[in-house]
């Protein structure tokens, strides 16, 4: 037994005596859930699949969280032998063991956190621990944590710890220190005692700050990294605006092309809406804003301090959320969105016996509009660029304007047409030098229909047309549900080129069918499915990892107990 | 290592009552930005139906969807209050408010933008249903959507109310 084996299992023994010291009081209850994907690969040349050298490959985990009054404990074991292709995001994984664990204890107004947490700093463009499980990103702080409620309404928290980085048989922790304080109050709770007034106004101020120690033989790079954000919310029960700035003092790292420009970003989005009718709108700009705790990361997903999300809608049809989603550039964008939700009523002209919904959106994304300074001159040059905050430069990565019609057109059907218009700068965000902006329509049709209480199909019909990137794709999905256990479905992708020009270069019409069987009784759930995967980007909030095409089994079990 | 920690994993074991799961303590926000402790949901000692669910998740939609349109019934025959926690993160969190509004939802809606909620309550992926009992205790959970599963739900919900 090595002595460091000895410190973690005395950890655990420690952790897991004062939980049971505690249970004198009061029952104390466990419980956690499972999930597992698995996948056996297939040899298809015809789309390029990867067939890893192990062709069986396997993610789980499995969480337990101990409570007992207020005394939390929890720990989630995790296993990739070997991780599925094109998984994690960033850097790789391996092994089995325990990648998190904590304990928590609450007090009237403290709470304490050892071990590690999650947390994040108003809408986390300053401070953002997060972990999406089916992208591989997990920045989990390791260290210590404390939140303070002093009276109501203000709420103080403070944190020190090191990031998680990869996991090989347990988390690895990436070198910087990460310690941050924030401050948030709610001005109606604390001094509108009465709830006279159904308006609100929330502030809130936060503080980070990074360490890592300068290796470097030739810069002198700043060991401490600071950055702070301010950000207000004003809301009526109409109108809800809420803006955040932030700044990041200069950060030399590896994908900024070590320049010692200071960073900033603003985030601004204001709503109103009513019964039937919602309105949104956005606006935001980061200029070099890429906060990691390592400022030579490997891959821009690992040890991101901050988050910075891209403003333009996530969607859920298959080909447009996973052939050309945005995905923020942290070094420097101005992005806008807006969108309207309209509900036309039963019984009125347009909304029948049933009602219609209508939502519409627009989204634009482009550069900053930045002059290059002087290569020669090492005091500017080091700088890297001028660039005049929100002003977007003449270089589109992104645009989309998409329409959504939902009617229900009888007690037993319901049918949905969208159309979307997408531009999409795959050089840029995709990383392909080169290759010509991708323009492209898309338009889908999703029916469902109940055939009993309990029995249901619905399908869709999408259409992709452009004549760049892979060119045209046709999608056709049927599945049938047997509330409340069963269901089956079909899909069938065909990428067919349609363009002289992209036939010259060797593409080929190309089919991707995959079946799928699932059965879900309560918490857990059962899927299998057999097929073609196209190679596409998987996106779970901001942030997007590349899948690659493979062809194959794969078996999906999630459990909750 | 391996001794110790089976000696301490069997103690502990030994003196974990498997009770019932309730609401645990995690903060979520109003949907005017104030901090709520998920813990202090209730109802008057009536069931609630907790459900998670995200603006760009489909099945979530078409569940909520469905079940608003027969909402007023339910709480009528039952009293049975519905709980939608969107786990929206900050890209899609200001779109929540307009969306629920605009698709004339008369749900109690919170965020859980970090995800704090849904991690305490160990959910694996939306949509996932939890349904508690008037003391709070979570009697039933259902993961996925399929059309039909809120006549599953809605039984389970008269049986409650039906015990009491």
């Amino acid at each position: 037994m090595s002595n460091r084996h000895f410190v973690k299992g005395g950890f655990l023994t420690f952790l897991l005596l004062s939980a049971s010291g505690l249970v004198a009081q009061e029952g104390g209850r466990i419980h956690g859930n499972f999930s597992t994907d698995a996948q056996y690969y297939n040899v298809d040349s015809a789309i390029g699949a990867v067939v890893p050298a192990q062709r069986l490959a396997a993610n789980a985990w499995a969480n337990l969280i101990y409570t007992n009054g207020p005394f939390e404990a929890g720990g989630r074991f995790e296993s990739y032998t070997p991780p599925l292709a094109g998984y994690p995001a960033g850097t790789p994984y391996s092994g089995s063991g325990i990648g998190y664990r904590y304990a928590k204890y609450r007090q009237d107004d403290l709470e304490v956190t050892v071990g590690n947490f999650f947390e994040q700093f108003g809408q986390g463009m300053i401070f953002r621990s997060y972990e999406e499980r089916y992208l591989g990103v997990d920045n989990a702080m390791d260290g210590i944590r404390l939140k303070y409620m002093p009276v109501r309404g203000l709420h103080l928290k403070g944190f020190i710890g090191q990031q998680r980085l990869s996991f090989a048989n347990q988390a690895v922790k990436g070198p910087g220190i990460v310690r941050g304080i924030d401050a948030e109050v709610s001005l109606r709770e604390l001094l509108d005692t009465n709830w006279t007034s159904a308006n609100n106004l929330i502030i809130g101020g936060g503080f980070v700050s990074k360490y890592q120690e300068d290796r470097d033989p030739s810069l002198v790079l700043p060991q401490n990294v600071a950055a702070w954000a301010l950000r207000a919310n004003f809301t009526t029960p109409r109108w809800n605006v809420y803006a955040e700035y932030a700044r990041k003092v200069n950060d030399p790292n590896s994908r900024n092309g070590f320049i010692y420009k200071e960073g900033q970003g603003l985030l601004v989005n204001a709503t109103y809406s009513v019964r039937g009718f919602g309105l949104s709108m956005g606006a935001h700009s980061f200029d070099n804003m890429l906060f990691q705790s390592d400022r030579a990361a490997p891959t821009p997903f690992d040890l991101n301090i901050n988050f910075l999300p891209p403003l333009a809608k996530q969607h859920t049809y298959n080909l447009p959320a996973t052939l050309y989603p945005y995905a923020t550039q942290p070094n420097g964008e101005v992005s806008a969105q807006g969108e309207l939700f309209y509900k036309w009523k039963k019984g009125t002209k347009l909304g029948g016996k049933y009602g219609t919904k209508v939502a519409v959106n627009y989204s634009v994304a482009h550069a900053l509009d930045t002059t290059r300074l002087g290569a020669v001159d090492d005091t500017t040059s080091r700088l890297g660029y001028r660039t005049a905050f929100l002003s977007p430069g003449h270089r589109r990565y992104f645009q989309d304007l998409n329409v959504e019609v939902r009617k229900r057109v009888s007690s037993t059907w319901e049918f949905a047409l969208t159309y979307l218009n997408v531009w999409y700068d795959i050089d840029i965000i995709q990383g392909k030098p080169g290759e010509a902006p991708v323009h492209a329509d898309i338009l889908i049709l999703e029916g469902l229909h109940n055939f009993t209480e309990r029995n249901s199909v619905r399908f869709e019909v999408q259409h992709l047309s452009t004549r760049e990137d892979h060119g045209n794709w046709a999608t056709a999905l049927a599945e049938f549900t047997f509330s409340p256990h069963w269901f089956v479905a079909a899909m069938d992708q065909f990428n067919y080129v349609g363009s002289e020009k992209l036939e010259a270069k060797g593409y080929e019409a190309l089919h991707y069918p995959v079946g799928s069987v699932g059965y879900i009784r309560g918490g857990n759930r059962f899927q299998v499915n057999y097929g073609r995967q196209r190679a596409g980007i998987f996106c779970v909030g901001g942030v997007c990892r590349q899948v690659p095409a493979a062809n194959g089994l794969t078996l999906s079990i999630t459990s909750t107990f | 290592m391996r001794y110790l920690t089976t000696l301490a994993f069997s103690a502990f074991l030994s003196i974990v009552s498997y009770a019932q799961m309730r609401m645990p303590s995690a903060m979520v926000q109003t949907l005017d930005g104030r901090k709520v402790d998920a813990r202090t949901f209730s109802n008057n000692g009536k069931p609630i139906i907790v459900n998670f669910w995200a603006t760009w998740c489909a099945p979530c939609k078409r569940e909520l969807s469905t079940i608003a349109d027969k909402y007023d019934q339910w709480q009528k025959e039952t009293g049975v209050k519905l709980i939608a926690v969107s786990i929206d993160d900050a890209r899609s969190m200001a779109r929540v408010k307009p969306y629920v509004d605009g698709q004339d939802w008369d749900y109690e809606v919170y965020l859980d933008p970090n995800g704090d909620l849904k991690r305490a309550l160990n959910v694996n992926n939306v949509p996932h249903t939890f349904l508690l009992n008037g003391k709070g205790e979570v009697v039933y959970q259902h993961n996925n959507y399929e059309p039909g599963d809120e006549n599953e739900l809605y039984r389970k919900v008269q049986e409650l109310v039906g015990r009491k």
